[in-house]
């Protein structure tokens, strides 16, 4: 039951950002327009850095974090290749071969 | 700029539909516009690119405890991956359900985006098909739909956008059903490191966005507030981080982007 109520809250957040403009009409002013264009950058970015940094708590900056390592080379595909899935591919291979020699 | 024009040629376009049916003797193959299954074809490759993140999602959400029912009933009734994995990971640990509701929401606003570009196209349609077709905006039918518009080719856009979107659910849901049945039957599959697919997504997805001082700028800002935050009760480092990220962003802004955006 906490679970259904948990999927409808999700629901009824996001339909209304999908259908607001198309239902109701009018426009998105240009300042939050400008807004909205940093929300995927700021939101993904707070929630990626700590989850790859962060480990029991602390700051682990090491060659040791195989998170760290993964995420880099998917970075550096992506950014010199613009290929999400190659970028992906090649993130995950490093990040298992981490855990592999590491463990 | 493009939106309007794509809209004048969707309607321009759709007038012409009803001329070519009425007189179907008149061949006009170079007018025969896109309608349902070329949305679904033109979405093929969003399709196949798709298909990792529903099996990595439903096998995420199973080994994490979620019901079959409700891994299945997310992706229709959210029908967005970035939230879903990000739900899914708050969920495992513990996050009470109004935090993970108000993530949904930011994490999702970028469609609004989506819906302001395809609101001049859109708005000649009936009320009731917009309300339809926005429960399937997401990156991809944009993508695909906005690229269709732009290129000016005829298009009959409510088929051509629905083509694209039942394609797409259809598939996410094939693919969520796909992973659910593999986190049922790998055993360990949880301890397997799954997350970092969504890590390395995230990532993915946010380098091609670094396009600017100002995009960097957000980024290094919100990163710095989610680590320094990181104690705060109730995940509002995240909150913190990101409404910072974005004000930082916007402070930095370059200034043509914003007078050209502020022109009607």
């Amino acid at each position: 039951m906490n679970t259904l109520l948990l999927l409808l809250g999700m629901a009824a957040v996001t339909y209304p950002v999908r259908a607001g403009l198309w239902l109701r009409g009018g426009q998105i002013p240009p300042r939050l327009k400008q807004a909205l264009d940093y929300v995927p950058t700021a939101v993904l970015t707070a929630i990626t850095v700590p989850a790859v940094l962060l480990h029991n708590d602390q700051v682990w900056l090491s060659w040791h974090n195989a998170q760290l390592a993964g995420a880099l080379v998917t970075g550096i595909i992506v950014w010199r290749t613009r290929h999400l899935l190659w970028g992906i591919g090649g993130g995950l291979v490093v990040y298992a071969l981490w855990r592999v020699w590491l463990a | 700029m493009h939106c309007v024009g794509a809209k004048s040629e969707v309607s321009v376009r759709m007038r012409n539909m009803t001329a070519i049916t009425s007189s179907p003797a008149q061949p006009a193959p170079n007018l025969h516009p896109a309608g349902f299954w070329q949305g679904a074809r033109d979405t093929l490759p969003m399709l196949i690119g798709a298909a990792p993140f529903g099996i990595i999602y439903g096998t995420l959400a199973i080994s994490h405890g979620l019901p079959v029912w409700a891994t299945l009933l997310m992706s229709a009734l959210v029908y967005g991956g970035a939230s879903q994995f990000i739900a899914v990971t708050l969920l495992a640990a513990g996050t009470s359900a109004p935090i993970i509701i108000a993530t949904t929401f930011i994490v999702n606003l970028r469609h609004a985006l989506y819906s302001a570009a395809l609101l001049p196209a859109v708005s000649a349609l009936p009320r009731s098909w917009r309300a339809v077709m926005a429960w399937f905006l997401t990156d991809e039918t944009f993508a695909i739909v906005f690229h269709k518009l732009d290129s000016g080719e005829p298009v009959r856009l409510a088929r051509f956008y629905m083509g694209s979107a039942l394609a797409m659910f259809g598939n996410w849901l094939f693919w969520t059903s796909t992973g659910i049945v593999l986190g049922q039957s790998v055993p360990g599959i949880a301890n397997w490191g799954l997350e970092f697919a969504m890590v390395a997504t995230f990532v993915g997805i946010v380098v091609p966005l670094l396009k600017d001082r100002s995009h960097v700028a957000a980024a290094l800002a919100a990163a710095a507030v989610a680590i320094v935050a990181r104690g705060l009760p109730f995940k509002l480092g995240l909150m913190a981080a990101a409404l910072v990220g974005i004000t930082v962003g916007v402070l930095l802004a370059p200034k043509a982007q914003a007078s050209v955006e502020a022109q009607p």
